[in-house]
């Protein structure tokens, strides 16, 4: 047992009104907390309703440090299992994604399991009946954890205790609303493929970004600058590239960012871009349009296609771009390794071209092989090194503090304030000090 | 021009990546070339399926002039090495069909990564030379998590 464990007060010490300590990055302890407090306590973004359409369908993943398996159930529902069997702990499922037919069914000893996880049958099971095994947790079969869902997003909470799904999220909830919105019929398919990307720093970098709207400029200076010369000079009137449409506005001013917004909200859960954003100026597509208002009315169709969110930060593993349909889901490794995985969406009944907007935006932005993606991630990079040095061990999160955000819950300010980043430490600190007073109890 | 002057060309191409000769490199495209890394086994759909890279010249002339201008992540700078079996070669009624395994290593500092696939290129006969109207590379791990590759596989 290290310092942190039986420690809430250094934990709380970590993080000051305005600043953190490095070692919430560095700190391999810590992060072994994170997975136990923040990640099982919490509500994990596992899947899209749509990557399981049929009875059986599954996807495997992983949340925090274990692997699970969501599956469709008889019933139609979604459910999230562990993914061990609970005979030796095999992992029953070793494909991201497939169908099982009726049953689960392990390579090793042969033990099958109904859909929902409870066992179908054992071979030669009378070797159990003078045994105890039927008092244990293995008789249920594969363990379900806690799954909730919106609009067909699929989250999970691996432990028995921590908040409601509703009371966790909460007004967040309306960025899925917004992004599932734009498909006239109010429903998106995942498609175009996920691109795994792996980054070689803590989590939190990567999540903090999301919502950091003073690197662009110094970062993607090489990338949307070069993008935005590349086009100077062309005629106003020339059709624009979707590559150049989506690339050049990550050139934007400060003030731009600045007038953009950011809104906190409890539990760690942000947005940048409340009053418009870099995709705000995307080709209009008028047949959409008009589709759109015949399945909304006119005001809330203008109202959903007017909101564009930049990035919606769901704490700690989901991010959200409303307005191209993309998400990037956050799977933290190690200290310092994430993976981070990108999906796009169809937004259905919508003309094909706003597919196309999105699996072109998740390649440009996305890929292992992105001219953006490599500069944010060299950054995290560089900061995973750069804090091993000693004299000032806390990273500053000053910009645009005052004292008066401290306990309100819901606010929006200047784009440019690292308060969505002040926002993520304060829960953190929650779930990291609670789950070591619960595990004492 | 025989096989082996075909040969000749797509060794000197996966050279003056290997020297950092880019706008060379950049000038054996013909004008609607096409450079694709694609993310599925076998995939066919670049448009609603997305891809690792699928880059026109406009993109490629971008990463171009972006690798020149030394941005964060190329301090300290890429360098990459080709390795390449002799390429198998069908002719199509405007030029070349062909196929070529490779290794290919990227290091940047201390650290070398490695990916092993096939390039196939789509090359066009323009004013008696050929141009690469598409060089698609499979890579064996394309649907694997990868870290950053930065320069042109
Ligand atoms: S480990 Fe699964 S049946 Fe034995
Ligand atoms: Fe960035």
């Amino acid at each position: 047992m290290g310092h942190y464990h039986d420690n809430p007060a250094a934990i709380r010490a970590l993080l000051r009104s305005d600043a953190v300590h490095r070692d919430v990055y560095l700190d391999p302890e810590i992060f072994a907390l994170e997975m136990q407090r923040l990640w099982a306590r919490t509500w994990i973004y596992v899947g899209h309703a749509s990557q399981v359409p049929n009875i059986g369908d599954y996807y495997a993943t992983t949340l925090g440090a274990e692997p699970v398996v969501m599956v469709r159930q008889e019933d139609g529902r979604v459910r999230v299992l562990r993914n061990r069997c609970a005979h030796k702990g095999a992992k029953l499922v070793n494909t991201p994604a497939g169908n099982l037919g009726r049953f689960f069914r392990c390579p090793y000893h042969a033990w099958s399991y109904h859909l929902d996880g409870s066992i179908a049958a054992i071979p030669k099971r009378d070797g159990y009946t003078h045994t105890r095994f039927n008092e244990t947790k293995a008789a249920a079969g594969m363990a379900a954890v806690h799954t909730a869902g919106h609009r067909g997003f699929i989250f999970a909470r691996l432990s028995d205790d921590g908040p409601t799904f509703d009371g966790y999220f909460g007004a967040a909830l309306s960025s899925i609303d917004y992004m599932v919105d734009r498909s006239p019929v109010g429903k998106l398919q995942v498609a175009g493929g996920v691109l795994r990307y792996l980054h070689d720093s803590n989590w939190k970098m990567f999540v903090e970004n999301l919502n950091d709207t003073m690197h662009p400029m110094a970062a993607h200076a090489s990338s949307a600058g070069t993008a935005k010369q590349l086009w100077a000079g062309k005629p106003a009137d020339a059709p624009k590239p979707m590559a150049i449409e989506q690339l050049v506005p990550f050139a934007e001013s400060y003030d731009f960012f600045e007038k953009m917004g950011v809104r906190v909200l409890p539990n760690g859960h942000s947005w940048t871009g409340v009053n418009f954003s870099i995709h705000s100026s995307y080709a209009a597509v008028p047949e959409y349009e008009q589709a759109m208002i015949a399945a909304y009315g006119e005001e809330r169709a203008k109202d959903i296609l007017g909101t564009v969110r930049h990035n919606t930060v769901y704490y700690p593993s989901l991010t959200v771009k409303g307005a191209i349909q993309t998400i990037r889901v956050v799977r933290p490794l190690a200290p310092d390794r994430t993976l981070i995985e990108s999906f796009s969406f169809r937004p259905v009944g919508a003309p094909d071209v706003f597919l196309r907007r999105n699996v072109t935006y998740n390649r440009l932005i996305n890929s292992p092989l992105s001219v953006v993606g490599h500069d944010d991630q060299h950054c995290y990079r560089l900061m995973q090194e750069g804090l091993a040095a000693c004299g000032n061990e806390w990273v500053s999160l000053h910009r645009d503090f005052h004292e008066d955000e401290l306990g309100q819950r819901d606010q929006t300010v200047g784009g440019t304030s690292e308060i969505a980043m002040r926002n993520q430490f304060r829960a953190w600190s929650m779930f990291m000090t609670q789950g070591a007073e619960k595990e004492r109890r | 021009m025989t096989d082996a002057d075909i040969a000749r060309f797509l060794y000197r191409e996966a050279r003056l990546l290997d020297e950092r000769r880019w706008d060379e490199w950049f000038a054996l495209f013909s004008e609607d070339g096409l450079y694709w890394v694609p993310l599925a086994r076998g995939q066919t759909d670049r448009e609603t399926h997305t891809s690792l890279a699928c880059e026109d010249r406009l993109l490629l002339r971008l990463r171009i002039e972006r690798l020149k201008r030394g941005p964060p992540s190329q301090q300290p700078p890429s360098f990459c090495q080709h390795v390449l079996q002799v390429p198998e070669i069908a002719a199509t009624p405007d030029g070349w069909r062909t196929h070529m395994p490779f290794c290919y290593a990227e290091v940047r500092g201390d650290a070398m990564l490695w990916l092993i696939g096939t390039a196939e290129h789509d090359l066009v006969r323009v004013d008696d030379a050929p141009r690469i109207r598409l060089k698609r590379i499979n890579l064996l791990n394309c649907d694997a998590a990868l870290p950053s590759i930065q320069l042109f596989i």
